[in-house]
């Protein structure tokens, strides 16, 4: 919307703020891959060994996803848990078998 | 203390080669003892834009592999006694540079100047990774358009992690140079604006070098612009960023008005 009023002021030729409005879009995206898959990659060992104390987890099945917003970013993890979860029940189930 | 300053920007073509030799010059012609380094092995041209390319004899190459001592290979300019070049390689190629053998020639340079400019090749690959590798401060030749802008911004993240300073958990002080800008395509909406720019790369502004033929009439003759033309606005640009790496208060001058002022001169000479 607003980049159309601008372009209605700037007559027809007004490309700046395309160009402006693309880099910014753009270098949010390339820095984030830059500093991230480190990042990423530690969240995801560290979240999988916490909760793999206290439940049975398969390592694929923990996605670690984080989005850049403008002002926010969100961070999603999203682990699949087997309905037997519980390590102990497990454990007793494995005993009584 | 020896300054060491990398002039570099990722994009090639934006004027790094200019930018060395203007400002090397301009520096020297305040008193300042200066050498510009040319990293760019193979691709030479900073002899070229200096008007020594029938002077060179050895190069940085021959000094870091220790063919020749660094005082065979240094070229005082003609025109300024305290001016001098160090040459690339034309013949050989980026691998035959070592982060320990640039680093020996680094540190012997700064026993000898105050200043030492490394003029960086295009491209983020060894040439331009060494040639920043040893630096304090950093300045990324800009142009305002979209591929150069998102390449400054690759470097800057590079002179941010991949310098002895950086490594060290110190800052490279970084500088943005923006070239070619034409304030009147910027004021009609068809250049990116400076404003815009910085606020992009969140570095802070050494000069704004306006469009200008004065630039390309100083390399045919292979003088550095501030040489050639002193008068020119870019010469003046150049000169004012020049005083502001020596850390002084400059006011940032819209270009605009040194074209306006140029126009003026000009007129008044033609006349």
């Amino acid at each position: 919307m607003s980049m159309n009023l601008l372009r209605l002021f700037g007559g027809r030729t007004a490309s700046a703020p395309v160009a402006r409005e693309r880099l910014q879009i753009l270098l949010a995206h390339e820095r984030g891959l830059l500093g991230q898959s480190d990042l990423l990659a530690t969240l995801r060992e560290e979240i999988l060994a916490v909760v793999g104390k206290h439940v049975v987890l398969d390592p694929d099945k923990v996605i670690v996803k984080l989005e850049r917003g403008k002002t926010v970013s969100t961070l999603e993890v999203d682990i699949e848990v087997p309905n037997n979860f519980d390590k102990a029940k497990a454990a007793e189930r494995r005993m009584a078998g | 203390m020896a300054k060491v300053l990398v002039v570099t920007s990722g994009k090639g073509g934006v004027g790094k080669t200019t930018t060395t030799a203007a400002l090397g010059a301009a520096l020297a012609q305040s008193g300042q003892s200066v050498v510009v380094v040319d990293f760019d092995v193979g691709l030479r041209n900073l002899d070229l834009v200096m008007g020594a390319e029938r002077r060179v004899v050895f190069d940085l190459i021959n000094v870091v592999q220790g063919v020749a001592k660094l005082p065979q290979a240094l070229i005082r300019d003609k025109r300024l006694e305290n001016l001098w070049l160090l040459p690339a390689s034309q013949t050989r190629d980026k691998d035959a540079l070592t982060d320990e053998g640039v680093g020996r020639v680094i540190a012997e340079l700064k026993s000898r100047f105050d200043w030492i400019l490394c003029d960086s090749p295009a491209g983020i690959e060894r040439g331009a990774t060494l040639a920043m590798r040893y630096a304090d401060e950093a300045i990324i030749v800009t142009n305002p358009e979209v591929s150069s802008v998102r390449d400054s911004d690759r470097i800057i993240g590079m002179l941010d992690s991949k310098t002895v300073r950086a490594e060290q958990g110190e800052r490279v002080e970084k500088h943005i140079l923006i070239t070619r800008y034409d304030p009147a395509r910027a004021a009609r909406g068809e250049m990116l604006n400076i404003d815009d720019i910085l606020e992009i790369l969140a570095t802070p502004l050494l000069g704004i070098i306006p469009e200008s033929q004065d630039v390309l009439k100083a390399s045919n003759v292979g003088t550095p612009v501030t040489l050639n033309n002193a008068d020119s606005a870019p010469a003046r640009a150049y000169i004012d960023a020049s005083r502001r790496l020596m850390g002084e208060q400059v006011a940032m001058t819209v270009p605009a008005e040194r074209k306006g002022l140029m126009n003026r001169l000009l007129g008044r000479r033609a006349a």
